[in-house]
């Protein structure tokens, strides 16, 4: 059988649905534990700065192969039974929070100090200034690198293959095997990746130059 | 700790205030008593320290020596002295420091809900009467961003008012304004200063010192160098360093 057919296309979507799911597993678990990071690191207590810090040059410092790798037979080490989906989400959900955390630690910081100063002269307390005044502007002000971290994270999630996940990339990679049609397989999966990263791109560059318009005005 | 109510009592004191940012000396030795319903005006050439006096009231600076009391509250470090002065006390900076993701009604709301518990819909009836007070109602569901400067300044105003405090800070509140919006803003606080309120201003606008200034204090390199009575301290001040910044001040209006 060396012809692409349905059978192949639907194979092939298979794999696009587990990209998605790991992007939003990885997403969401980033994003949760990544503003934890992210408050850790601006907060006021030197030794959670230093290991947030640390945290981060070590997630950003290694590449995510390495990192799903780690986890899943690092979990099995220990003589834990791991699913390969518990490994990709810890492993994903690392990876993530250190980056979002660190581009959402900037973006903490990029908010005027006159802001934070305002609310504490109001007596607004922690939790009120962090989740009225700065977590608002900051998330707008991180949006674009928020956006492009996304799409990184969409192509990283080709390599869950080396756990065993059939994802986008992978089934590619099988089904360029049964058809000897390398070149196209893989020309239809990098299409579908650039359909689905593409306008996520756009959107970011279209929120950075409306924020740098917003800023010059 | 307890106080027995007195007209004489000061509604703020500092005693022996001494404030350093690292080894650098930025107030030497700091006395001041401001009585309720003083206003005072404070002056002096940039980087005299005039802003980190007036935030240490706050408690937006720490300070190292000396004491501050507050309405009867000494301020330590602990979060439950500052948060009684800051109940007790509003400020209004030279930036405005405008929320710019809320409303102006937001703006004023939120504190109220925040810090006192006030329920929605009486915190907003609350900043629109003090939005009303500052003469900008009409703009209460706009963005700080589409007001003008002098406009968010007494938003800025609006916004500390709405804590219902019993003195107000001012630091160089006219200083970042166009020279069309300044007096909108000094007739807000004008007023503000003839219903009685205690105010803390700093300004070089010696028209508003003459105005309503009960006293008008001189700093430089972090000590007071003196005070007066505005028609004293503006037609014989005792000091060269005082005299040489009026005259500055006076070439420059
Ligand atoms: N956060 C800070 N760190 C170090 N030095 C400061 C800081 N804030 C103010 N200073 C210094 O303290 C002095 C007084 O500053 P400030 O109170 O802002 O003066 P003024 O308001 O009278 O212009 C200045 O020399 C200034 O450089
Ligand atoms: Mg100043």
């Amino acid at each position: 059988m060396n012809i692409i057919g349905p059978n192949e296309i639907l194979f092939l979507l298979q794999g696009l649905k587990w990209t998605i799911l790991l992007s939003a597993i990885g997403f969401v678990g980033g994003g949760v534990f990544g503003l934890l990071v992210a408050l850790a690191r601006t907060s006021n207590w030197k030794s959670l700065r230093r290991t947030t810090a640390g945290y981060i040059s070590v997630f950003q410092g290694t590449p995510l192969l390495m990192q799903l790798f780690v986890v899943y037979y690092g979990i099995t080490l220990i003589g834990m039974e791991v699913d390969a989906w518990v490994a990709v989400t810890i492993a994903l959900t690392l990876h993530a929070s250190a980056y979002l955390g660190e581009i959402w630690r900037g973006a903490i910081q990029a908010v005027p100090k006159g802001q934070s100063e305002a609310a504490n002269a109001l007596g607004l307390h922690y939790v009120s200034r962090t989740k009225d005044i700065i977590l608002p502007q900051a998330l707008r002000l991180s949006l674009p690198a928020t956006v492009g971290f996304l799409v990184q994270l969409i192509k990283g999630t080709s390599l869950a293959a080396i756990v065993g996940f059939i994802e986008l990339a992978r089934a590619g990679q099988i089904v360029s095997n049964q058809t000897y049609k390398p070149l196209l397989v893989f020309g239809i999966v990098g299409a579908v990746y650039f359909v689905i990263c593409w306008p996520l791109s756009l959107y970011g560059a279209r929120l950075e130059n409306r924020l740098a318009a917003a800023a010059a005005r | 700790m307890p106080q027995t109510p007195n007209i004489d009592t000061p509604l703020i004191a500092m005693e022996g205030v001494e404030k350093w940012y690292g080894t650098f000396h930025a107030l030497k030795s700091i006395n001041l008593m401001v009585r309720k319903g003083e206003k005072i005006v404070l002056c002096g050439p940039s980087g005299s320290g005039k802003s980190t006096l007036i935030r240490c009231i706050n408690h937006l600076e720490p300070f190292e020596e000396g004491r501050i009391v507050v309405d009867g509250t000494a301020l330590d470090d602990s979060s439950r002295t500052i948060d009684a002065v800051r109940r007790e006390v509003g400020m209004v900076f030279q930036s405005f420091n405008l929320f710019p993701h809320m409303t102006v009604l937001e703006n004023c709301a939120l504190a109220p809900m925040r810090v006192r518990g006030t329920k929605k819909a009486e915190a907003e009836s609350i900043a629109r009467k003090y939005l009303e007070r500052v003469r900008i109602q009409d703009q209460a569901d706009k963005y700080p961003a589409q007001l003008s400067g002098g406009q968010q300044q007494r938003v800025a105003i609006a916004r500390a008012l709405c804590m219902e405090p019993k003195a107000m800070l001012f630091d160089e509140p006219t200083s970042a304004l166009d020279p069309e919006m300044v007096k909108e803003v000094l007739d807000t606080m004008i007023g503000l200063a003839r219903d009685g309120m205690t105010m803390i201003c700093v300004t070089h606008e010696m028209g508003f010192a003459r105005q309503v200034a009960d006293r008008v204090i001189f700093m430089a390199s972090g000590e007071i160098i003196e005070e007066g009575e505005p028609e004293v301290f503006f037609r014989n001040p005792a000091h060269a360093r005082t005299r040489a910044f009026l005259g500055e001040i006076l070439a420059h209006h």
